[in-house]
């Protein structure tokens, strides 16, 4: 009796064991071969996508480093400068093989654009057919600092390195309005820490990125809701959009507490008040109307013509939703710090080569 | 003879897509899916039809999807019909496009009708003062027919844009918050005046023909919906389609949950 006992327990904790064995391959409740080939099968079919992308990672960095691709050596040297130049404020993190290195790369700001560097498109791009607006979802930084061993916080610190040379190539490229997504409306459910890094590197970059910018002729406009931010931030919002109101040549869009719900139901608020102010009637609501109160007011262009997400991620995230009705978009398996000027040139490329009808007929 | 071996072909079909389903239904599974139903005119071109047919191929193709999402136990669905947008296009196209969506209508409310197997409710969504009296008059119908099933529900998009869509809403909640004075504008009060708030948000967008683009489609309530695009015409979207994106989606299920409960 009791040795019978003892042997259901032991088959029951086996069961137990494989039962949770199976449930963390598929987080269901019975084993099924099929369904656990196909998961077998897709997740080895993304490591194999993972160990490609790894395998050209290290044949790219065993050749010479292109001048404006992301390299780990450049960004550490000038991490250091810039830990050196602005204070303590941002977390520190350590590591033996990272102090003291070589001499520093020779440009870690942007220089002023130069006329002969402004019509050399890459090759299989064509000049009338880039977009006017560019909208970018910077996401993947966190997890491009796992892969590396690195801390979170320095995925952030690469992915503002990442967002210096797309501007540079927008500005060069003649791209003429680049909206990022720097942080959501759903991201202040972030541990605190990383929150308040954020907006302090936020606003460390925007203070040491002012002059560049102005000299480059760049016109910064921050969207988003503005009441949670800290009132330092705020000044130097309002600082740097003053200082760059009247350029002309690049409009960078800084999405900042931001969603694309937020943005049509503060565009809808407007729009009530002006109603109930006697304005406007409320048969005279049309998407025009609604497009002029949106936040993207701040351009001509309000409607991206290419969104970009990196990443792999399969999802809008509820970024720019009114603006994004005609917008094609375009998802990179590359994290956002890896993303640089090939994954670019990449997007821009399919881009060019898509067919946009806008619902009538292509003859 | 040939009937009976198409017969048992179909008896096997049928049963081992059962099983499949069975293996696929361990997994979450999406409630609500969301078609836009592209690439009819290019596969008429490809194939060498004449215009009408690819539309028409099209339309068989969405009876069989909607076969396997009921089947699978999917309770949502919904269908990029007609655009407001699309009738920019020729008058002969628009035509034809009317008469077959009303003869299709009317077809919903025969005995034998998909509607009735699976017991589906019908809505149609979108700005219905653009369509012609007769197409508007069998859609209500429909809508009036199937008020009462509860099983599953179908949503047909037509003369819909999602901008569109924001307007109305938008329009009505100023009018219902005209006279209340101290009480701002919130998000429930436009989500609850969308015409879509009959279903929950889709969890994964299919758009066919290769296109990534969402035109205006759903922007609203597609914030968090997995994008997929493939790349096969919408009449040669077949089931392994259907499996291959909830098997994406049964993969990326997790990590979005425990988001959304942190949210």
């Amino acid at each position: 009796e009791h040795h019978h006992h003892r042997i259901q327990q032991h088959r029951q904790k086996r069961r137990h064991r494989f039962q949770y064995l199976t449930r963390t391959i598929y987080g269901g409740g019975w084993f099924h071969p099929l369904r656990f080939i196909t998961q077998c099968f897709l997740s080895l079919h993304n490591h194999h996508n993972f160990l490609i992308n790894q395998f050209n990672k290290r044949m790219i960095s065993l050749r010479v480093p292109a001048p404006s691709s992301f390299n780990l050596q450049r960004f550490n040297s000038g991490a250091l400068e810039r830990r050196w130049k602005l204070g303590r404020d941002c977390f520190l993190s350590f590591t033996p093989n990272r102090i003291g290195l070589g001499v520093r790369a020779a440009k870690s700001e942007m220089a002023p654009f130069t006329a002969a560097e402004e019509e050399t498109l890459p090759e299989g791009l064509q000049p009338e057919l880039m977009p006017k607006h560019v909208a970018v979802i910077m996401d993947g930084n966190g997890r491009w600092a796992k892969n590396q061993g690195l801390q979170p916080w320095d995925g952030h610190r690469a992915g503002v390195e990442a967002l210096r040379e797309i501007v540079e190539l927008c500005g060069k490229w003649g791209i003429q309005v680049l909206t990022v997504f720097a942080f959501s409306t759903d991201n202040w459910i972030r541990p605190k820490i990383e929150i308040d890094f954020l907006l302090s590197l936020f606003e460390r970059t925007l203070k040491s990125e002012l002059e560049t910018l102005a000299k480059n002729n760049v016109r910064i406009s921050i969207i988003g809701d503005s009441s949670k931010l800290p009132n330092s931030l705020l000044k130097v919002i309002n600082e740097v959009e003053e200082v760059t109101k009247n350029n002309t040549r690049l409009q960078l869009i800084v999405a900042v507490g931001y969603s694309g719900k937020y943005d049509v139901l503060q565009a809808c608020r407007g729009i009530a008040q002006r109603v109930k102010d006697g304005e406007i009637e409320v048969e005279e609501i049309d998407e025009i109307l609604i497009e002029q109160e949106l936040e993207t007011n701040v351009t001509e262009f309000p409607y991206p013509d290419l969104l970009i997400r990196t990443s792999g991620e399969l999802r809008v995230s509820n970024f720019l939703l009114w603006q994004l009705a005609y917008t094609e978009l375009f998802f990179a398996q590359e994290m956002w710090p890896d993303f640089g000027r090939n994954g670019f040139v990449e997007a821009l490329m399919s881009f060019q080569q898509r067919q946009r009808r806008f619902g009538g007929r292509k003859s | 003879m040939g009937g009976e071996v198409r017969q048992l072909l179909e008896q096997i079909h049928r049963f081992s897509r059962r099983c499949l389903f069975r293996v696929l239904s361990m997994g979450p599974l999406p409630t609500h899916l969301a078609f836009i139903m592209d690439g009819n005119r290019r596969y008429a071109k490809k194939r060498g039809l004449e215009d009408g047919s690819g539309h028409k191929a099209g339309f068989s193709t969405l009876m069989s999807m909607l076969q396997y999402c009921y089947e699978l136990g999917i309770k949502y669905v919904t269908i990029y019909a007609f655009s407001i947008d699309n009738f920019r296009r020729k008058p002969e196209e628009v035509q034809s496009l009317m008469d077959l969506m009303l003869e299709k209508i009317k077809s919903l409310l025969d005995k034998e009708s998909i509607v009735h197997e699976y017991g589906i409710r019908v809505y149609f969504i979108g700005n219905l003062g653009l369509l012609n009296d007769q197409v508007r008059a069998a859609a209500e119908e429909v809508m009036k027919a199937t008020a009462k099933n509860s099983r599953v529900v179908l949503l047909v998009c037509v003369a819909y844009n999602s901008t569109d869509e924001i307007v109305q809403a938008v329009k009505r909640s100023c009018v219902d918050k005209a006279d209340r004075d101290t009480e701002r504008i919130q998000l429930v009060d436009i989500e609850e005046n969308m015409q879509m708030s009959v279903a929950p948000e889709p969890d994964i967008l299919i758009r066919s023909s290769g296109e990534t683009r969402l035109s205006n489609f759903l922007l609203w309530q597609t914030g968090n919906s997995q994008l997929f695009s493939l790349d096969a015409l919408w009449p040669e979207i077949g089931l392994r389609h259907l499996v291959w994106a909830i098997l994406n989606f049964q993969r990326s299920h997790s990590y979005l949950e425990k988001r959304k409960k942190q949210l």
